[in-house]
């Protein structure tokens, strides 16, 4: 190439590359209304302070415990990594990059998920993967994951994922080009209405009720990551009934439990003792519960941990005081703000799956 | 390993990048195991077959020219043989060859027709005696009839002593299987392609640019416009559920998807050959600028086109049997006529050919014949067309032309749409309703949007056309669009390589969401 010529090509290059990063800055989808299951996975990395109890898993965890309530109760500063059906491997790829920035005392991890064999949907796949940092645990994490018909490289371009959502781009992803709001509070998506449980469709038989040898395979390696790392790993069961959770599963949950010398405790049959009352504790007829479920839930749950494990109260601690009292201002804002919609409109308008810009 | 995949893409990185590396003298070996490479990518089994091929193309070839050069060695060294002597050794050399390249031609088109038209052949069987006969399940290698035709032509050219041989195996093999040409064209001449196909190149930035552009803009064509055309084709050439002037869209429609489509994959292949100073024959020269049928077929698909020619036209025209049945139809039939029936009869098979050719199916026949019966009427009403332009001197003039070219746009595309209904039934009862069932407005009531595409679909197609458009009149006025970029401050040219990039990962209808199009012509 003449001399000349470099410097041009050079430069268009350089131009080229900027407007592709531009590009996927504006078209990757900001999750910050409606869906913003998406945005969960990055907000940790925002975290100004290390946490001594982290909950891993899907909207069992992200949807029904709160972080804020075992503060203000108990002093645990506490974080939910959880996402859109988060799949056991990519739950503990989760906690592969969550023990690279701290080391908490406790993990939970919410064991709904071991009934999925392999990866399923694209879309929860994204949701869950794209707001990784980068790494190997993100890199494993891929490749565990991805459908038949997705493709690395649009992990590591998420442009070409998304290039087609120029002809639905809306004041989001111009407002949130390089800045996203936080949408969960500590991990914890907030829901103020109600929508009372009524009843779910009987449980249909299954041919095969054992988990598969992926998801337990994960688990098991979720296990001995806690071990390794001096972690008390403690599994759950939320105490949501539908999908249901069937007999067999709970009992390879426990036994997985008890082999390993693991705690392993099913929610389910203690709602009464948690208080919960799914007519006025759940925002969608009992798959979730709404921010009074999950006030009680994590209340009943802080003091269980604290009966068995030495988890220490942070309260009076400056670094953490601060943080947490942001938290809890920013929640308690949104759950007025959730209410006074509720009283207004008879519903959410702004949050939630079907919410519109505000 | 589609041209559109994103590991074709890394794959052409790797062996463009690798191509400049190596020593100039690995180069066409490196090309050799890229392309073996590429197909084994497509299906191990499918080198077993480009294997057969080439070693069959090898050893007669080889013979061929040994034949050759034995009789050459021998009128050489009998120089006192008689006129007949030599004629008679002639003949008897001719007949040996003549056996040998049977013997190729044989394997080669055996091969193909087996494993292409094996079902079509039981369908039809079927279907004429109503019998229930299964499909077989047979193996059809990616690119099968470019590069048999490609490589049958390279043997009768040998066949002709109109090509010296390639007596290195491994060179042949690269011939037959090069990588951009193997999956839909252009079906190469060996003595065009080998005099840049193994010799080394220096990185050359023009030529290089060049070929990225080429590239690129070939990539623009197919994912920007043909693959977002292809639902709207598809639903409109569905069940028959589209008919009026609905035809009358998808026959405007995929004529413009067909030809982004295959002059994309074209532009690919030639732009990764340029690329590498590997210069392969032009398939295309803006055939919708055609003021008539013949015209068309001339710019469209042209190595196919003149492959056709040279090996079928031409032999057929002047092979004994039709030498005997031209003369005996003059005799009988008159001057008239009699000259036009070998014509005819070598043009029918032609198309004939040509439209088996394209697909093992009915329509494609219907198709190829429906091409002919055009031809062959437009060159008897040519006298006609003479008188009418003497009389009213239109000739020359900008708006004559262009209605020269509507109607040869649509006569084609309305022929075409044997390519994209079910079945010829279907297709004439579509073309039927084209003049029973009309109604106008659904290019003006919004009935187009609901055809899988919405309105910023519709947009990003007219602007992109639009763009096409102007490419090509550009070329038609002035001449190579890139020459002139290139003319122009290095930042222009880059600037519009840097724009298709850019427009084409952005606009391109690919990923999730959308269905991985093959191109068209892959198939066959």
């Amino acid at each position: 190439m003449k001399g000349r010529r470099w410097p041009a090509a050079l430069g268009v290059a350089l131009g080229v590359l900027g407007i592709l990063y531009l590009a996927q800055r504006l078209l990757v989808p900001k999750y910050q209304t409606g869906v913003v299951e998406g945005s969960m996975v990055a907000e940790y990395y925002r975290e100004r302070v290390d946490h001594d109890l982290i909950f891993i898993g899907d909207c069992e965890v992200y949807e029904n415990f709160s972080p804020v309530t075992l503060w203000e109760d108990y002093g645990i500063s506490s974080y939910i990594r959880g996402s859109a059906q988060q799949l056991p491997w990519q739950s503990y790829y989760l906690l592969e990059d969550t023990l690279r920035h701290e080391t908490p005392k406790v993990v939970v991890y919410n064991v709904q998920a071991l009934r999925f064999s392999r990866p399923q949907s694209e879309a929860y796949n994204r949701m869950t993967i794209d707001g990784m940092r980068w790494g190997p645990a993100k890199v494993r994490c891929i490749l565990a994951s991805m459908t038949e018909d997705e493709h690395f490289i649009e992990y590591l371009f998420p442009l070409l994922r998304y290039h087609d959502r120029w002809g639905e781009l809306t004041g989001d992803d111009v407002e949130h080009l390089f800045a996203k709001d936080p949408v969960t509070h500590a991990g914890y998506y907030m829901r103020a209405d109600v929508k009372p449980q009524t009843g779910f469709p009987a449980p249909q038989a299954l041919a095969d009720y054992t988990f598969g040898d992926m998801p337990m395979d994960y688990l098991g390696r979720m296990a001995d990551l806690c071990r390794e790392k001096g972690v008390e790993l403690i599994l759950i069961k939320a105490p949501i009934e539908y999908p249901y959770w069937y007999d067999q599963w709970d009992g390879q949950a426990a036994a997985f439990a008890a082999e390993q010398g693991l705690t392993y405790l099913n929610l389910i049959p203690l709602r009464q003792e948690i208080g919960l009352d799914m007519t006025r504790d759940t925002y969608d007829a009992g798959l979730h519960l709404n921010v009074r479920g999950a006030e009680k839930l994590a209340a009943w749950f802080g003091g269980w941990l604290l009966e068995r494990i030495d988890l220490p109260d942070r309260r009076g601690e400056p670094a953490y005081d601060a943080v947490w009292e942001e938290k809890t201002a920013l929640y308690d804002a949104m759950k007025q703000q959730q209410y006074a919609e509720i009283e207004q409109y008879g519903e959410l308008v702004t949050f939630g799956a079907n919410a519109v810009e505000g | 390993m589609l041209f559109t995949s994103y590991a074709f893409v890394g794959f052409l990185a790797l062996t463009l990048t690798a191509y400049y590396l190596v020593p100039g003298r690995w180069q066409w070996p490196l090309l050799l195991a890229a392309s073996y490479g590429f197909y084994w990518a497509a299906s191990p089994w499918y080198l077993l077959f480009i294997l057969v091929t080439t070693a069959s193309a090898y050893g007669v070839s080889l013979k061929l020219a040994d034949l050759s050069g034995e009789q050459r060695a021998y009128l050489a060294a009998h120089k006192d043989l008689t006129r007949e002597e030599k004629r008679a050794y002639r003949a008897g050399i001719k007949k040996r060859k003549w056996a040998w390249l049977l013997a190729c031609l044989f394997l080669n088109i055996g091969i193909l027709s087996v494993s292409k038209y094996t079902n079509f052949v039981i369908r039809s069987f079927n279907a004429l005696t109503g019998r229930g006969l299964g499909p077989v399940d047979m193996i059809v290698p990616m690119g099968i009839s470019f590069y048999t035709f490609q490589t049958v032509g390279y043997v009768i050219d040998v066949y002709r002593d109109r090509q010296p041989v390639q007596r290195d195996f491994f060179k042949l093999a690269l011939f037959v299987s090069f990588f951009p040409q193997l999956v839909q064209g252009p079906i190469s001449r060996y003595g065009q392609l080998s005099q840049t196909l193994f010799t080394p190149h220096k990185f050359a930035e023009k030529a290089f640019s060049f070929g990225l552009m080429r590239i690129l803009w070939g990539y623009f064509k197919k994912v920007v416009l043909a693959d977002r055309l292809l639902p709207a084709v598809t639903a409109l050439t569905g069940d028959g559920t589209y008919a009026g002037a609905y035809v009358l869209a998808a026959m405007l429609l995929y004529a413009f998807e067909l030809y982004c489509d295959f002059t994309g994959g074209i532009d690919i292949a030639i732009g990764v050959g340029e690329a590498m100073g590997i210069r392969m024959p032009e398939n295309f020269d803006l055939p919708y600028f055609s003021k008539n049928i013949t015209e068309y077929w001339k710019r469209w698909h042209i190595t196919m086109g003149t492959w056709f020619t040279d090996y079928i036209f031409y032999p057929v025209s002047v092979c004994r049997p039709m030498l005997r049945l031209s003369k005996w139809s003059r005799e009988h039939l008159g001057q008239a006529v009699g000259k036009r029936v070998t014509v005819y009869l070598a043009s029918f098979i032609v198309w004939l050919t040509t439209g088996i050719w394209h697909g093992a199916a009915w329509n494609f026949v219907v198709w190829g014949l429906a091409n002919w019966a055009v031809i062959m009427v437009s060159q008897e009403l040519a006298p006609l067309y003479e008188r009418f332009h003497r009389r009213f001197a239109l000739r020359g003039k900008a708006p004559y032309e262009a209605f020269q070219v509507v109607r040869t746009v649509l006569l084609v595309s309305a022929i075409r749409m044997f390519d994209c209904y079910r079945d010829v039934p279907l297709t004439f009862a579509m073309l039927k309703s084209l003049f029973t069932r009309f109604d106008p407005r659904v290019f003006t009531d919004g009935s187009l949007l609901g055809l899988g595409l919405d309105g910023a679909d519709w947009l990003v197609l007219t602007l992109g056309l639009a763009v096409v458009l102007a490419v090509s009149l550009y070329k038609l006025k002035r001449g190579g669009i890139r020459e002139a970029l290139y003319e122009k401050p290095p930042a222009v040219f880059y600037g519009a390589m840097g724009a298709l990039l850019v427009c084409t990962v952005v606009f391109g209808a690919y990923g999730a969401g959308y269905d991985v199009t093959r191109f068209i012509y892959d198939r066959f």
